[in-house]
């Protein structure tokens, strides 16, 4: 199997030709939407980090998302006093060959300068985008993240395992994928760690499953009910371990290759897990950054989010879901339910569709326009980067 | 019409509803046979297959989710009305 990416000075493909301009600190944001009204066609990405203790986990996830092959050129603009500074992130991208330039507030003269300046380097790297052509790529050449979202009790009996089913192809075919959340992988080590490659990845899998574990009850502890949301119990969801129970199986069958840290590029194919927490657009960034080119994103009470920086594939649980909102969803798994159609036989259309939408067709969200981006909040629900590494995962 | 939910695993002692399920209706549940509900059960949440004593597992895709909190009889809606979650 192939898909027609376009393919980066790195010898990567992107399945998107994005060129973006990032703020690499929430001070620099007005001046990149400035410049994106003023060059239509970039595409702007601004978030509330860089400054303080979120200076860290911007700078690695700002980094890894310039690196991600559906960028096809990228203009970063700092302030100047900021922790995750303009000249490191472009610094940490130009490794990739693609082109990268940065300008700096508080360097240039100001707003007004700055944006100028940024809107003429917009018209030349968006000209480079126009030259960049499709090509013919094995699958080895993509990496899949996978995210559940708004889920129900039906996520784990029809669109969780049909992904899951998609995704073991995905790994036949030599690509990677990637399963999020720890948070919602609540007593489910001892069925993961079955799967490990070796001793190695199994003790992760186990510490990665812990760290989750202490989240959930940390949002327990403050009203959330069995650490689930009171969307998640209204749609028949009793607590975290039957959520998480259901989510695990968008990971299909696959060995577990290895576990990585957020927003960091897998180093094995396979299926591996990452540690984020199950906020969605921030789990979403983080396998983005980490270099997945396509996301499949699994609902059950109908969650519409796409992502900035890659197309995201809806598939729903449950036809009366698809039935209430049909415009926001790509598959509907409902028909594992009432049409009784094999788990397999989605799991097939998934992984046909996910392939198509590689090689450019438009997912719903894209065509709807959701195109969410956030950053991990490290330090409030999620510990921060020294709190993690204090605990040796 | 006929009512049906889905059990996830042969080990399990819940189905998922597949629609609403008024009170009193009898649920087919394929490769287990048919259970009576005791109350309305809303779409997508648990119906006990058996009686399940205080303190016994409530198992789902083959795994303990929860504990009962209160004896539950065959056809019962269970959700966290009736169960203990250990989080």
């Amino acid at each position: 199997m192939y898909f027609y990416g376009y393919p980066r000075e790195d010898g990567i493909y992107g399945v998107r030709n994005y060129v973006v301009v990032m703020s690499s600190v929430v001070c620099a944001n007005s001046v990149v939407e400035e410049i994106a009204r003023q060059a239509p066609g970039v595409v702007p990405i601004t978030h509330n980090h860089g400054c303080g203790r979120t200076g860290e986990i911007a700078m690695r996830t700002l980094s890894g998302l310039g690196r991600n092959p559906n960028i096809a050129a990228l203009l970063v603009i700092g302030l100047g006093c900021e922790e995750s500074v303009a000249p490191d992130i472009a610094g940490a991208v130009a490794v990739t060959g693609k082109p990268v330039e940065y300008l700096v507030i508080q360097d240039e003269g100001g707003t007004f300068e700055t944006t100028m300046k940024g809107v003429e380097i917009a018209r030349k790297l968006l000209t480079h985008g126009e030259g960049q052509k499709q090509e013919k790529a094995g699958l080895e050449h993509l990496t899949v993240g996978l995210e559940c979202g708004g889920s129900d009790a039906f996520s784990g009996v029809s669109a969780n395992p049909a992904v899951g089913a998609a995704a073991d192809l995905v790994v036949v075919e030599g690509g990677t994928v990637i399963l999020s959340e720890l948070s919602e992988m609540v007593g489910t080590a001892h069925l993961l760690k079955r799967r490990a490659a070796n001793a190695v990845v199994a003790a992760k899998i186990d510490a990665y499953v812990a760290l989750g574990t202490e989240v959930a009850a940390w949002g327990a502890k403050r009203g959330y009910a069995g650490a689930v949301s009171p969307g998640n119990v209204a749609g028949g969801l009793t607590n975290i371990i039957e959520k998480s129970l259901g989510c695990i199986a968008k990971g299909g069958t696959s060995t577990i290759t290895d576990c990585i840290p957020y927003a960091m590029k897998p180093q094995t194919k396979g299926l591996v897990i990452m540690e984020t927490a199950g906020y969605d657009i921030e789990s979403m960034t983080g396998m983005v950054a980490g270099g997945a080119q396509v996301v499949v994103f699994t609902t059950g009470r109908g969650s519409p989010a796409g992502h900035a920086l890659a197309p995201v594939v809806k598939v729903v649980s449950h036809s009366a879901t698809y039935k209430k909102m049909p415009g926001d969803f790509d598959v509907n798994a409902g028909s594992i339910i009432d049409a009784e159609r094999s788990i397999e036989g989605v799991g097939r259309e998934i992984f046909e569709l996910l392939i198509d939408v590689s090689s450019g067709k438009q997912t719903r969200a894209e065509i709807n326009k959701q195109c969410q981006f956030a950053i991990r909040q490290d330090g409030f629900y999620w510990p921060t980067l020294k709190g993690i590494a204090e605990k040796n995962l | 019409m006929g009512y049906k939910a889905i059990k996830t695993s042969p080990k399990d002692n819940v189905a998922i509803a597949v629609t609403v399920i008024p009170k009193g209706s009898t649920v087919t549940i394929p490769s287990n046979g048919n259970v009576v509900t005791n109350q309305e059960v809303p779409l997508g949440h648990k119906i006990a297959l058996d009686s399940i004593p205080r303190g016994a597992n409530i198992i789902r895709y083959g795994e303990v989710i929860c504990l009962a909190k209160e004896s539950i009889k065959a056809g019962d809606w269970v959700h966290v009305h009736n169960t203990i979650s250990d989080i």
